[in-house]
């Protein structure tokens, strides 16, 4: 520690030469905390037993309350279920292949056990848990792992009594010592292996999460593509599933709505009896018609290609458009941003069901 | 959509079945016919002509939806239940070396939670003359001190010590974000409530649910920690901690204290359960090290790599990457192209910050031909980042956390790369 010494007298020497000494530097800020606000607060425990309130509990009555809060994630003997933490086994496993971390195999502390339950544990309910339960619950994954017999009751007089199995397991940092030596120094720059293979593929192992083609998720896309640009991405023919819900008829408050969304349509679109192509097509019938098929209208070349690639206005087709007409169909002609609200387009096209059959 | 030929098809097929030279990305660029005007030029486009976005909006902004596939993902298998869980920076789509808070990781024990201004406290107690309570005002009264430092998980690169695995520095190297913080200096906080001689530690917990508490020494708390309220210019995310949350630059993510609601001055280590169960590496001979709060000298390339395969083809070619360590300075970054055969110097951008990401670049005319491509940071204490091999030489294969080894991605003809290692 000699040199965290040195380390904090350069601090606090650094300090004083540049301004007053640190304790004079008090701004009288914040207020004095109260014993109630710090029992409140300060539930740590330590390693040495320093902050363990009064209480005990027994292996039998652990056994009960670990059925009741914790056996739904760490299972009925803390063996854990799917991939819930398992809380007891795995002695002697910590050199194997696969070690199996539990309190009783790997956890320190005893100290750690009980903070644990009693501040952040059940999952979900953080904080339920009395001290007497928390006692019993350490009491009785001591027991679990083999550490005490089933008559055990732990308390806080006997709390530093129990050593675990893992004590002894633990060493500091010691990096500086064993690595950085090695790992320091002039790195070669040339000719530095002879032959170089690749030994692992993470293909292999296929556990990447992917994108719909199959790619890693997140790939970016190819900001130059030369293909498809014209076209629209092929809608999925559908539409029977959502056209026969219609047979139901739209909320009229939603038609209501949608009535006035329409007026941002309805300087280029007609739709009602009697509707006739205008800047845009006529919107009779809209729903479940192919894309680009109203007589009498000249269609962009995208739109067009869409209908013909087979773009049904299916009510999730037009939601899409909607939202987003130039990226939807890209090209095609309609000169509108799209509506930003699902709700309005959810509106506009009960509107033009009902109004245009 | 990518608008290659293995549109529909696996990837792992793609790749396994071996890639015919021509095939799949390099086709780009390949098939407007020279000589064509480009309509995008000749034509009056919409956006050229009718109105944008009016100011009123978007009050506040997310970004272009061209850009959608930027974001945070998580990987479900990792973990049990997503509230105690982590996601991984988009690395391979960022430049520079400010990580935005909307897709920056996060790391819950217990959730993001939501916690007000107003119903915010910071208690400082234990060996201190004067426990004191701040409310978040308080705070805002200390001088102030400007830092940026990257947050960088314990366990970042953890699925990668038994052999590559995962596809993407997304999910290899992405549980780090690089921010600009302004806060209190914890040793200001401290100095407050007067420490006590026989304090020697300083145990931070949160407010939520799970208080994540962790010890670290006391003169790493009077050094450098801040108790940091803004993050790039603006308040921290909930995700990151809002109100106020710990900064511990150059040590382990986990000690990064979010929701921070008290500091406990202690003769001792806590030897919490994030400090014990957790956050300690496993070794070959059945031990562990604990208190491993540092993050070596480390640095991966970001493009390409596996999400950000090379679509133009051979020719100028941009690797573009990021190197950290949490002792200082990064000095240097070599890159090779042969699998760490041979080595090249490549440029620094900016001046370096410590225990800040630093941005390098190399910039190659690539022939087209296969690429092992492995970068390699060397900090201020010449530290060199090690192979993989190197530190499982000395680790084995089990300590989970602080893989810092050098990464490789193999680039094929096309343009395809992949996550592999080399020996």
């Amino acid at each position: 520690m000699s040199k965290s010494l040195k380390f904090l007298l350069g601090t606090a020497l650094g300090l004083s030469v540049l301004a007053a000494p640190a304790f004079a530097e008090k701004l009288g800020l914040g207020r004095p905390a109260l014993p109630a606000e710090i029992a409140a607060w300060d539930v740590a425990v330590l390693p040495d037993g320093t902050g363990l309130p009064e209480g005990s509990g027994d292996v039998a009555t652990g056994d009960e309350v670990f059925a009741e809060k914790c056996a739904t994630c760490h299972g009925d003997f803390a063996e854990g279920i799917d991939n819930w933490p398992v809380l007891a086994g795995g002695e002697g496993s910590l050199k194997d292949r696969r070690p199996v971390k539990t309190i009783g195999s790997y956890w320190p502390h005893l100290s750690t056990v009980w903070d644990y339950i009693h501040r952040s544990m059940p999952f979900g309910a953080a904080q339920t848990v009395t001290p007497d339960e928390a006692y019993a619950i350490t009491a009785f994954l001591l027991y679990s792992n083999g550490i005490v017999e089933d008559d055990f009751v732990l308390s806080k007089e006997n709390f530093t009594s129990i050593t675990m199995p893992n004590a002894d397991g633990f060493y500091p940092d010691d990096r500086a010592e064993s690595e950085y030596a090695t790992f320091s120094g002039e790195a070669c720059m040339t000719d530095c292996a002879a032959e170089v293979k690749v030994t692992k593929r993470a293909v292999t192992l296929n556990v990447t999460p992917t994108d719909p083609d199959g790619r890693p998720a997140g790939t970016l896309p190819n900001p130059d593509p030369v293909v498809e640009a014209a076209v629209a991405e092929p809608a999925a023919p559908e539409t029977t599933a959502e056209t026969t819900t219609a047979a139901a008829g739209p909320d009229p408050a939603l038609v209501e709505a949608g009535a006035k969304v329409f007026k941002k349509c309805a300087a280029c679109h007609k739709v009602g009896e009697g509707a006739k192509n205008a800047t845009g097509p006529m919107l009779n019938g809209i729903l479940g018609r192919a894309a680009g098929t109203v007589e009498g209208f000249k269609y962009s070349k995208a739109m067009a290609d869409a209908g013909a690639a087979g773009l049904v206005w299916s009510d999730e087709n037009l939601h899409a458009y909607l939202s987003d007409p130039k990226g939807f169909v890209k090209r095609n002609k309609m000169s509108f941003a799209g509506l930003k609200s699902k709700d309005d387009i959810d509106a506009v096209i009960a509107y033009l069901e009902s109004a245009g059959g | 959509m990518s608008g290659t030929e293995n549109k529909g098809t696996s990837r792992r097929a793609v790749l396994r079945g071996g890639l015919a030279a021509g095939a799949g990305l390099a086709v780009a660029g390949a098939a407007r016919a020279e000589g064509t005007p480009d309509p995008l030029i000749t034509e009056v486009q919409d956006w050229a002509s009718s109105f944008g976005d009016p100011v009123d909006a978007t009050p506040y902004g997310m970004p272009i939806r061209f850009e959608s596939q930027v974001v945070r993902r998580n990987v479900e298998w990792l973990t049990e239940s997503p509230v105690s869980s982590i996601n991984f920076t988009p690395i391979h789509a960022l430049e520079g070396t400010i990580t935005p808070q909307g897709c920056a990781f996060e790391r819950h024990h217990s959730g993001a939670i939501e916690l007000s201004k107003p119903d915010y406290r910071l208690m400082i107690d234990g060996l201190v003359e004067t426990p004191l309570v701040f409310t978040y005002e308080d705070l805002t009264r200390f001088p102030r001190e400007t830092r940026t430092a990257f947050c960088e998980c314990a366990a970042n690169g953890g699925m990668e010590w038994g052999g590559a695995q995962l596809e993407g520095c997304q999910f290899t190297q992405g549980m780090i974000h690089n921010m600009e913080y302004v806060g209190v200096p914890l040793r200001l906080l401290l100095e407050e409530a007067g420490v006590k001689p026989e304090g020697k530690w300083v145990y931070a917990e949160g407010a939520d649910a799970s208080s994540n508490g962790r010890s670290m020494p006391l003169e790493k708390a009077m050094d450098d920690v801040l108790v940091a309220f803004y993050a790039n210019g603006e308040a921290l995310r909930k995700e990151h901690g809002y109100p106020v949350r710990l900064v511990v630059p150059g040590f382990e993510g986990n000690m990064w204290v979010k929701w921070l609601r008290r500091i406990g001055v202690y003769d001792q280590a806590v030897e919490s359960r994030e400090e014990t169960s957790k956050y300690t590496d496993l070794m070959p001979d059945g031990r562990a090290r604990k208190w491993t709060w540092v993050m070596d000298a480390k640095s991966v390339i970001t493009s390409p790599s596996p999400q950000a395969p090379i679509y133009h083809g051979k020719g100028p070619l941009v690797i573009t990457g990021l190197a950290w360590s949490g002792h200082g300075k990064v000095t240097r970054v070599d890159v090779s192209l042969d699998g760490g055969k041979n080595w090249q110097e490549a440029e620094l951008t900016g001046e370096a910050q410590s225990k800040a990401l630093t941005r390098f670049r190399l910039n190659i005319d690539w022939d087209g031909s296969e690429l092992l491509l492995q970068s390699r940071a060397v900090d201020e204490t010449g530290y060199v980042q090690p192979t993989k091999d190197a530190l499982r030489a000395i680790r084995g294969t089990n300590s989970v956390y602080h893989n810092n080894g050098i990464q490789t991605w193999w680039v094929h003809e096309n343009g395809e790369v992949e996550n592999v290692e080399v020996a």
